[in-house]
């Protein structure tokens, strides 16, 4: 990379005097088309700070909501950032594992070309495009309707504990949707780091699996978390997926066991922007959520764009 | 990598390198199990084997002391659980309500079709109450009419809105980003386009709601608030990202041999860029746009928010517009479980896995081979 910033003023065309509409022309669309995009995405985070930050309080992100969760005054999201945040967690707990070692077979194990390495490729780029309300409908006919009511019927008879709507199966449904995210920070994490350095490891006499504990894995650290913090962000602004696997309109609790249902800030987004009797009335408390909702999965992705850069930075210092 | 192992792995460590393998294919067992498990609810729609007919044979209410436990569950079209939670009076009002349902119903010509059958799944039917033929989803009316051309076209016209408000714009600036940006520019554009997809979908929802809506009726000048134009600009917002990424990953990875050669030919920068760089990464742009295609078409909180919802076939982008995952999304919670209503939702979702699926693998064979041949294996 550094060497093509070194080279690339040499590469300059040969400049003619004349003023080259054509030219001007395309380099002038592009060049919009660009500022437009970032324009847009100013203007959307823009519009939510400006007009969440004015009801945003610290009442709101610290008290509960009642039953009437459109009463401006009474309002708070509490619960709902507690249950998105539990669901969040337990969902890298169940993600992490599965991709991280995935991501070792495709780099450390696999070969290249074999058959089914592109099988298992193919299969995660395609995990990627499945649409999140398929997922939906996947962990409520798998987890819910298949797994839930099979562990129902061996552990409680007739009651109805897990084959229903809940935390660990909203979580399970967010950790096969961000799989692909985090198999595809790891690798290439694991990708970027120099063959020397496991060459070595084995030159002196480490099995294979040693080097990947020892050398290879604690390298890749920070394309681990990379990849930990993206699922996070994707995943905590998801509302599709959990809409029939665990988000619930209102709980007067907050959730203690992973069979109960919880509240989520996108649902209660979701809720206060379509369900609302007055919704200029319920504004202010639609946009300080929007805002919670936004300072969450932004900040992460923000904070993911600079462990990487970093990441780039070091990993081009050691080769 | 290719290295051979140095010393003869420890039994443990042969183990644990098996386990490895195992978990690797996960992700292979998910996208089995996703298309199983979604459509094995979707079967008995698939198979003939829904009835949504209303008159049905329904028996005297005395009956109930001579059939069988199982007979007396299916007749009322209950699970094994249901059924063993209802006590004998229940029962009998079950029985009552059944036969008071078909006295009603059979007043309507329509009561007797079976609607989930795929003709009238899919094509037109004259419908009581109607002057033509037509395409209706109106599953919660009397007659539970189940044609899903209505909510095809719906995705369909929203899709085809997102993408020609998105796919020139994602283009244009993958071009100016990977052609005609300086490296420092290009360093900060590049993470701050992407940063697009980070906002979620729930945010775009609600953003198309309260301040598009309002912005392009004015422009405009129609009736209703929300319609198909609103929603397909918001889910534009959605697709800008992935079409992006990958139309800049596909334009970055055409070798510099290419560029130099032209541009040492004496050809200018947007030259090299239009007439040398683009054709060569057609493929990957292709493939891009098969991708937002994708995305488009499954994406659900925008268009759930912002496209009206009304299942209506009409070719105007200002006419309210339901789409295949709007409906899934605001029906299946108020389904019955096991249902007719409840199994034809599961099978939109089975055509929307489907049809994301094969763009997903179009997609992918593209890119693969475009990388292959750009890396010169060929």
């Amino acid at each position: 990379m550094s060497a093509t910033a070194s080279t690339a003023p040499a590469l300059r065309p040969f400049r003619s005097r004349r003023f080259d509409l054509a030219s001007f022309v395309f380099s002038g669309l592009t060049g919009l088309a660009t500022f437009l995009i970032i324009a847009i995405l100013l203007v959307i985070l823009g519009n939510v700070i400006y007009s969440g930050g004015a009801s945003l309080s610290w009442r709101f992100i610290t008290s509960g909501t009642e039953s009437d969760m459109f009463d401006v005054r009474k309002a708070g999201v509490l619960p709902m950032i507690i249950g998105t945040t539990a669901r969040v967690l337990l969902m890298t707990i169940f993600v992490l594992p599965v991709g991280v070692i995935t991501a070792i077979y495709l780099t450390e194990y696999a070969a290249s070309t074999s058959r089914f390495t592109r099988v298992i490729r193919s299969a995660i780029n395609n995990l990627a495009g499945v649409p999140s309300i398929v997922f939906g409908l996947f962990g409520l006919g798998f987890f819910i309707n298949f797994i839930g009511q099979h562990l129902d019927g061996v552990l409680h008879g007739t009651d109805t504990v897990w084959g229903k709507p809940a935390l660990v199966w909203a979580s399970l449904t967010l950790a096969v949707m961000t799989l692909p995210v985090v198999v595809v920070a790891t690798e290439e994490s694991l990708r970027a780091i120099p063959s020397g350095l496991r060459e070595a490891s084995l030159a002196l006499g480490a099995t294979k699996l040693q080097t990947i504990a020892k050398i290879v894995l604690p390298q890749a650290l920070p394309g681990i978390l990379t990849g930990a913090i993206l699922a996070i962000s994707r995943a905590a602004g998801e509302v599709a997926p959990i809409l029939f696997t665990g988000a619930a309109y209102y709980m007067a609790d907050l959730p203690t066991r992973l069979s109960d249902q919880f509240m989520d800030l996108g649902y209660h987004v979701f809720i206060l922007s379509t369900q609302s009797p007055d919704i200029e009335k319920t504004r202010p408390i639609l946009y300080a959520t929007v805002l919670v909702l936004l300072l969450l999965t932004i900040a992460l992705n923000v904070v993911a764009i600079f462990v990487r850069a970093r990441m780039r930075r070091n990993l081009r210092m050691l080769q | 990598m290719g290295l051979k192992r140095g010393h003869q792995a420890h039994p443990i460590e042969w183990l644990v390198e098996r386990g490895i393998f195992l978990v690797a294919t996960t992700a292979i067992l998910m996208v089995f199990l996703i298309f199983v498990f979604v459509a094995r609810e979707a079967l008995p729609v698939f198979l003939g084997q829904t009835n949504s007919s209303l008159v049905q044979e329904v028996l005297p209410v005395e009956k109930m002391n001579t059939l069988t436990p199982v007979e007396l569950q299916k007749y009322l079209g209950l699970s094994a659980k249901q059924y063993r939670e209802l006590d004998r009076e229940s029962i009998r009002a079950l029985m009552e309500v059944k036969i008071e349902g078909a006295t009603e119903a059979s007043h309507d010509k329509d009561a007797g079709l079976n609607t989930t059958a795929w003709r009238y799944l899919i094509g037109p039917h004259q419908w009581t109450g109607y002057e033509r033929p037509a395409y209706i989803w109106q599953p919660v009316s009397q007659i539970h009419k189940y044609n899903i051309v209505p909510l095809l076209i719906g995705s369909l016209k929203v899709t085809l809105v997102a993408l020609l408000f998105s796919v020139p714009l994602a283009l244009g600036a993958a071009i100016y980003v990977s052609q005609l940006a300086s490296t420092r520019a290009r360093e900060w554009l590049k993470p701050s386009i992407e940063l697009l997809a980070g906002i979620p979908s729930v945010v775009l929802g609600f953003f198309a709601l309260l301040v598009l809506a309002t912005l392009l009726q004015k422009l405009f000048g129609y009736q209703g608030r929300l319609n198909a134009l609103v929603a397909g600009v918001a889910l534009g917002l959605a697709v800008i990202p992935v079409v992006f990424s990958i139309a800049e990953d596909a334009l970055s990875s055409v070798p510099r041999s290419y560029t130099q050669a032209a541009l040492a030919l004496g050809s200018s920068r947007w030259q090299t860029a239009w007439q040398i760089v683009l054709p060569a990464a057609l493929p990957g742009v292709f493939a891009a746009v098969v991708l937002g295609f994708g995305r488009a078409m499954g994406e659900t909180m925008v268009v759930l928010m912002a496209s009206g919802n009304a299942s209506i076939v009409s070719g105007s982008i200002f006419d309210s517009t339901r789409t295949i995952t709007a409906t899934i999304a605001a029906e299946l919670a108020e389904t019955v479980f096991g249902g007719h209503h409840y199994r034809v939702l599961f099978m939109l979702g089975t055509l929307l896995f489907i049809i994301t699926f094969v763009s997903n693998l179009a997609a992918g064979q593209v890119i693969t081979h475009l990388k292959s041949r750009m890396e010169g294996k060929r």
